[in-house]
């Protein structure tokens, strides 16, 4: 894989300018912290559900470009949805959102920001996503 | 970017080509260009002859050891026991009964904390480890404290990266029962000061204990000279395979100790009602060892002393002098750590608006290997207030047109990012 492909121009720009980016105001109906002990990498995700609607997503947190622009990118796409919506989300619609080839080293960054909105919306304290699934 | 190049320091004394050419891997690209490998610190490359010492066990004398009468299996047994005896005189111990195999130097630590730590840690007791440490000299002790209600205390690491001396005098006390600490820190490469540090803890009649994975393969260790009481290392950071690692303890300690793992092997004899143990060494050797490896680390050994493990270290010196010039010009670069002088072939940086994957991604793609993360070492890392590093780290086949490289591809990767 080239590595080049994996920083390209969008990437870097949600990297270094992450949309929704912040804390969000109260009320606040689920808060979500995720963290990746292998690479360091930390997200906190805030969302506002009113009628069963994604009213306002923001996040903070620290990581690779990987995991973070996964987070800015996917905050932009679960505004409005519903909660059964975000239920649905799978691995592929991240890496459709990320359109780059990831090396199996550097899924887990890309997911955790799935993880925080799957775990988030369950209320788990754990959410497992098989790295692997196809 | 145009830079000298140079394969060697003129006032080295390692003929550096010569030993590249011992380590097939060396020759490989990745990513369509050299192999530049600087991750040592994790696992070092392989010599010919190590592989093919361990070939050749498993095509000529496959067998297990210890019990056997038969050709092969006694074979089997001179080699491995062959292998103990070279590691014995490799750090000058007394006798190769003091000389333990493990699987690595994480189990011979553990073999310690359960061993003598249930026999000689009581509540109340102190353990005294710092704050440099690789989690494998840290999580056995806080698992020791658990147990037993002795309270953990850490030695702190100063700005300028040496371990807080005057500290760790204020922390020796008569209930200090041991020291552990690493002889080089696997993240900021400084070598701290063993034999001052055991002198202290044995005024205060504590125990000694030397993590010396990074020391052994790049300095070398006298456990005689450091009066250490034990020491760990592992097989596999100095040229050796994975699967073999080295706990040395002083005789009357060990002999001292109950056994940490019972099975075949660890006994003299097997009753319904009890069981006796086999003498030291074997006495905490329970079950099939890893023969393959141990021999394997035997040829190991007989590698580093014809190559000379004070060249070596100049020679990393060396290289870790131009690596910090070189890094120190990269603007926005940050480095930990002292300087080459007290430490060896290891720099830890990090590079502002670069996460350390994302550096170490980009480096891959030159074919240079380095690692990023927290190097199994979270406490310091914390204390560096970053949260992770990347880490170039060097051994005797590192040339400084390599560490050239390296610099060339961090300003590359400052291209891609923007900065």
């Amino acid at each position: 894989m080239d590595a080049m492909s994996m920083y390209q121009e969008q990437i870097l720009d949600h990297y270094q300018n992450p949309r929704n980016h912040g804390t969000l105001d109260e009320p606040v109906t689920i808060r979500r912290e995720e963290y990746n002990p292998l690479c360091g990498d930390r997200l906190v995700l805030e969302m506002r559900v009113v009628d069963d609607k994604v009213e306002a997503v923001r996040f903070r947190g620290h990581g690779c470009a990987i995991s973070q622009a996964a987070m800015s990118m996917l905050s932009e796409e679960i505004v409005g949805k519903s909660v059964d919506e975000l239920k649905q989300l799978q691995k592929q619609d991240v890496l459709d959102l990320l359109g780059i080839p990831l090396s199996p080293a550097r899924l887990k960054c890309a997911l955790l920001s799935l993880k925080a909105v799957k775990a988030g919306v369950y209320g788990v304290p754990q959410y497992d996503i098989d790295e692997d699934d196809e | 970017m145009a830079t000298p190049v140079m394969s060697y320091d003129p006032t080295d004394l390692l003929d550096v080509e010569r030993i590249r050419a011992d380590f097939p891997v060396l020759q490989r690209q990745v990513n369509g260009v050299p192999l530049i490998y600087l991750d040592n610190a994790a696992t070092s490359q392989k010599p010919a002859v190590v592989i093919q010492a361990i070939e050749n066990y498993y095509k000529s004398y496959n067998a297990n050891v210890h019990r056997g009468v038969h050709a092969l299996s006694e074979e089997a047994t001179a080699a491995y026991e062959g292998a103990r005896k070279k590691v014995a005189k490799f750090i000058n111990a007394r006798s190769s009964r003091e000389v333990i195999f493990t699987r690595n130097a994480t189990e011979a630590i553990n073999l310690v904390a359960y061993s003598w730590g249930s026999a000689n840690v009581k509540a109340g007791d102190e353990i005294i480890i710092t704050d440099m440490e690789h989690h494998s000299n840290i999580v056995p002790w806080q698992l020791l404290a658990e147990r037993t209600g002795a309270k953990l205390h850490f030695i702190p690491v100063t700005d300028e990266g040496y371990l807080d001396l005057a500290a760790y005098d204020a922390l020796l006390n008569e209930r200090t029962r041991l020291v552990a600490f690493t002889g080089m820190s696997n993240v900021l490469g400084t070598i701290t000061p063993a034999e001052d540090i055991i002198a202290r803890a044995h005024a205060a009649g504590a125990v000694a204990l030397v993590d010396a994975s990074q020391l052994v393969p790049h300095k070398g260790a006298n456990v005689q000279a450091l009066q250490a009481d034990f020491m760990a290392f592992t097989g596999h950071k100095m040229c050796g395979p994975t699967g073999i690692g080295v706990l040395w303890g002083r005789r009357e300690l060990l002999e001292a100790m109950p056994p940490f793992l019972g099975g075949g092997d660890m006994i003299r004899e097997v009753h319904r009602d009890l069981s006796r143990w086999n003498d030291l060494p074997w006495k905490f050797e329970a079950g099939t060892p890893s023969i393959a490896e141990g021999i394997g680390l035997g040829i190991a050994v007989d590698y580093l002393n014809s190559v000379d493990l004070e060249k070596v270290h100049v020679h990393e010196q060396a290289l870790t002098r131009h690596a910090l010039e070189r890094l120190r010009d990269i603007r926005g670069l940050t480095l930990y750590g002292p300087p080459a002088e007290d430490r060896g072939g290891v720099v830890s940086f990090y590079v502002e608006g670069i996460h350390p994957h994302d550096l170490a991604t980009l480096l891959d793609q030159r074919g240079i290997a380095i690692r990023a993360g927290h190097h199994c070492a979270q406490p310091l890392i914390e204390r560096l207030g970053v949260p992770a590093t990347a880490r170039a780290s060097f051994y005797m086949y590192t040339t400084h047109a390599e560490i050239d490289a390296l610099a060339e591809g961090l300003e590359a990767a400052k291209k891609v990012f923007g900065l």
